[in-house]
C-alpha cells in the first residue's frame, strides 16, 4: 500500500497517465479545495477592488478590512430558506444547479498546474474543456425554463444565444494556437493541455508572440470571447440587472443560487487557464530559456515564498494602522494571527523540496489571477453592450477575424515547406 | 495501466443510453424529451471514449450535446408547452413504428449470429495517442473528396435555411 503511494513520487507523469488512482484522488480534492477557496477570494477581492475602483471603501464590518465577509455570506445563504415557486418544473429547476456545477468542475481534470500537476493528460484535452464547459449553457437554458418565470426565460434564451455565438470565434482562435503546436516545427501538433505547454517550451516562444501579430489577434479574439462565453460585464446582458432583475437565477434562493455563483466563478478560472496554457506558458517561468542557470533557477523559484511574505507584511502593516479602540481589539489580533499564518506559509515555500515542487503551480495561479483581475477591471470600466451590438461583434467582426487569422496562420505557418518546393522545381 | 474497456462500464453506459432513448419517446412535455436525448448522446459520447475515440467522443460532446441540443431547448422553450400538451397527438403511426422496428432488430440480430466472419477476431490495438492525428490524416488524406461533398452539403443546407428565413435578399 505505502509503496503503490510512494511509487508515484519518482515517476515523471500525472497521475491519470501513471494510472495511480490514489494520487488521481488527493489532486482532485486538492483542485476542488483550491477553486472554492479561490472562488471565496474572488467574491471578496471583486467586491473591494470595485469598490477602490469607484472611490469607495467595500465591506468593512465584517472582520478588519472585511476579510470575514464571504464567510458571512455563506452562512448566510445557507441558513436562506430555499424557495422553490409553485408552477415551477421540480426536477428540472432541482437538476439545473447540478448540472451547471458539475459541467464547470469536470473541466480541471485535464488543467495543467505543472508538468506533473493535472489529474490526467488526455489526447484532447482543449477539445474535452470547451465541450464540457459548454454543456454549461444547458443548465442555464434548463433553469430559465424551469423558473416558468419570465426573466428568467429571457435571460436563459439570451445566455444560451450568446454561448453559442462566441462559441465559434473562441474555436477558431483555439484553432490557430494548436496549429502553431505542430507548424515550421518538427513533429506532430498536439490538442493536450500539457503537450501544447511542451510545445510552446520547445520552440522558445510563447505564442502569443509567435508569427506576430497573428497570435497576439488569437488571443485578443479568445480574451473577447471567453468574457462572452461566462456572461461576464461589459457581456452580462444574461443577468442585466435593470432589464431582468437576475436573469436565469431570478428565481433561486439559498443553497442552490450559491451552486450558481460557484459555477459562474470556476468557469472564469476554467476559460483563464486555457487561454493561459494556449498563449502564456501555462506553468513555465517567465524567460525560462532566455535566463538560464542555476542562479536564475533559485531566483525565480524564490518568488512564491516572497509573494507569500509580502502578504504577511500587508497584514501587519494593517495591523498597526487599526484603530486604537479596545472594540477593534480582538479584529487586531486576528489581523495579526492571519499575518503570522501567511508568513509561515511563505517561510514554508523556501524550502528546498518544497520550492522545487510549487513553483509551476506558483506561475500557473499567478497567470490566471492576472486574468481575474482584468475580469473585474472589464466589470468596473467598460458599459453593459447591448444584444444587437453583441451579436454584431460576435458574428461580423471576432469571426471573420478568427477565419482571417485561421488562415494565416496556416499560410506562414506552412512558408517555408512551400518555398521549399518551388525552389526544388 | 489497466483498459477502462470494462464491460461493467459498457453495460451501465448501454443501460443508459436504452433509459435515455425510451424516455425521449414517452414523456409528453417536449423539454423533457429533449433532456433525456441529452443524457443518451453523453453517454454515447462515453462509449466512444470507451473505444478508444477520444476525439470522436470530443466531437459528440460539442456538436450534440452543446450545439445542438442548446438549439432544440431554445426552440421548444418558445412554445407553449401547456397548450402542446393539451392537444390531441395525432401521429398514430406505431404499426409502421413497430414493424421497422421489429425489422431492424432483427437485422442486428441476423449480423451478431452470421456476421462472426465479418468482424476482426481481437480487438484492434488501442492508438489512443495518435487518434486525433489519425482521424485527421484519413478525413484530409484518404477521404478527402467525400468529406468535402459532405460540407457542400451543409453549405447547400445553410442557404436554403437563410433563404427559406429571409423575406427579402
Amino acid at each position: 500500500m505505502l509503496d503503490y503511494v510512494r511509487s508515484y513520487l519518482t515517476s515523471n507523469l500525472t497521475p491519470g497517465s501513471a494510472g495511480n488512482m490514489f494520487w488521481a484522488f488527493v489532486y482532485i480534492v486538492v483542485i476542488f479545495l483550491g477553486l472554492s477557496v479561490a472562488v471565496i477570494a474572488m467574491n471578496w477581492l471583486e467586491r473591494k477592488i470595485l469598490a477602490h475602483m469607484q472611490v469607495r471603501l467595500g465591506p468593512m464590518r465584517v472582520g478588519p478590512h472585511g476579510l470575514l465577509q464571504p464567510i458571512a455570506d455563506a452562512i448566510k445563504l445557507l441558513l436562506k430558506e430555499d424557495i422553490m415557486p409553485a408552477e415551477a418544473d421540480g426536477f428540472v429547476f432541482w437538476m439545473a444547479p447540478i448540472f451547471v456545477v458539475l459541467a464547470a468542475f469536470t473541466v480541471f481534470i485535464v488543467v495543467p498546474f505543472g508538468p506533473t500537476h493535472a489529474v490526467t493528460d488526455m489526447n484532447i484535452g482543449v477539445l474535452f474543456m470547451l465541450g464540457v464547459s459548454s454543456l454549461s449553457a444547458l443548465g442555464i437554458v434548463m433553469a430559465g425554463w424551469a423558473s416558468n418565470s419570465h426573466y428568467p426565460l429571457i435571460g436563459a434564451l439570451r445566455s444560451s444565444a450568446q454561448m453559442v455565438s462566441y462559441e465559434i470565434a473562441m474555436g477558431m482562435a483555439v484553432i490557430s494556437a494548436v496549429m502553431m503546436t505542430s507548424l515550421n516545427q518538427q513533429g506532430t501538433g498536439t490538442l493536450s493541455m500539457i503537450g501544447i505547454v511542451q510545445a510552446q517550451q520547445a520552440q522558445e516562444i510563447w505564442f502569443i508572440f509567435k508569427f506576430f501579430p497573428l497570435g497576439l489577434i488569437a488571443f485578443f479574439i479568445f480574451a473577447v470571447a471567453m468574457v462572452a462565453e461566462t456572461n461576464r460585464a461589459p457581456f452580462d446582458l444574461p443577468e442585466a440587472e435593470s432589464e431582468l432583475t437576475a436573469g436565469f437565477h431570478t428565481e433561486y434562493s439559498g443553497f442552490r443560487w450559491s451552486l450558481f455563483f460557484l459555477a459562474e466563478y470556476s468557469a472564469m478560472i476554467a476559460v483563464s487557464s486555457i487561454a493561459v496554457t494556449l498563449w502564456l506558458g501555462g506553468w513555465l517561468r517567465p524567460f525560462p530559456n532566455l535566463l538560464t542557470g542555476a542562479k536564475w533557477d533559485l531566483f525565480f523559484s524564490l518568488f512564491p515564498g516572497i509573494t507569500f511574505l509580502f502578504l504577511a507584511g500587508m497584514c501587519f502593516y494593517s495591523t498597526v494602522r487599526m484603530p486604537k479602540h479596545p472594540l477593534f481589539r480582538i479584529q487586531t489580533i486576528g489581523l495579526a494571527g492571519f499575518g503570522v499564518v501567511l508568513g509561515l506559509i511563505g517561510l514554508i515555500l523556501f524550502i528546498t523540496a518544497v520550492r522545487e515542487r510549487v513553483q509551476d503551480i506558483y506561475w500557473f495561479s499567478m497567470k490566471v489571477a492576472a486574468f481575474m483581475y482584468l475580469y473585474i477591471w472589464y466589470r468596473g470600466t467598460f458599459p453593459r453592450y447591448r444584444f444587437d451590438q453583441l451579436m454584431k461583434v460576435g458574428w461580423k467582426i471576432l469571426l471573420p477575424m478568427g477565419l482571417g487569422v485561421l488562415i494565416l496562420t496556416a499560410g506562414v505557418g506552412l512558408w517555408p515547406l512551400i518555398q521549399q518546393t518551388i525552389w526544388n522545381r | 495501466m489497466e483498459p477502462v474497456a470494462t464491460p461493467f462500464f459498457f453495460y451501465l453506459l448501454a443501460g443508459l443510453m436504452l433509459i435515455g432513448g425510451v424516455l425521449v419517446i414517452t414523456r409528453r412535455n417536449p423539454v423533457h424529451s429533449a433532456l433525456a436525448l441529452i443524457v443518451t448522446l453523453l453517454a454515447q459520447a462515453s462509449i466512444y471514449l470507451m473505444l478508444y475515440a477520444p476525439f470522436v467522443a470530443g466531437v459528440q460532446i460539442i456538436l450534440y450535446a452543446g450545439g445542438i441540443m442548446v438549439l432544440f431547448l431554445f426552440v421548444i422553450m418558445l412554445v407553449s408547452i401547456e397548450r402542446s400538451q393539451r392537444e390531441r397527438q395525432f401521429n398514430k403511426q406505431w404499426v409502421v413504428g413497430m414493424v421497422a422496428a421489429t425489422a431492424l432488430g432483427g437485422l442486428f440480430i441476423a449480423v451478431y449470429t452470421k456476421g462472426r466472419g465479418i468482424f476482426p477476431e481481437h480487438a484492434l490495438p488501442a492508438v489512443e495517442a495518435q487518434n486525433t492525428q489519425n482521424v485527421g490524416t484519413l478525413l484530409y488524406g484518404q477521404y478527402m473528396f467525400a468529406f468535402e461533398i459532405a460540407s457542400l452539403l451543409l453549405l447547400v443546407a445553410i442557404i436554403g435555411a437563410v433563404v427559406m428565413a429571409k423575406k427579402r435578399i
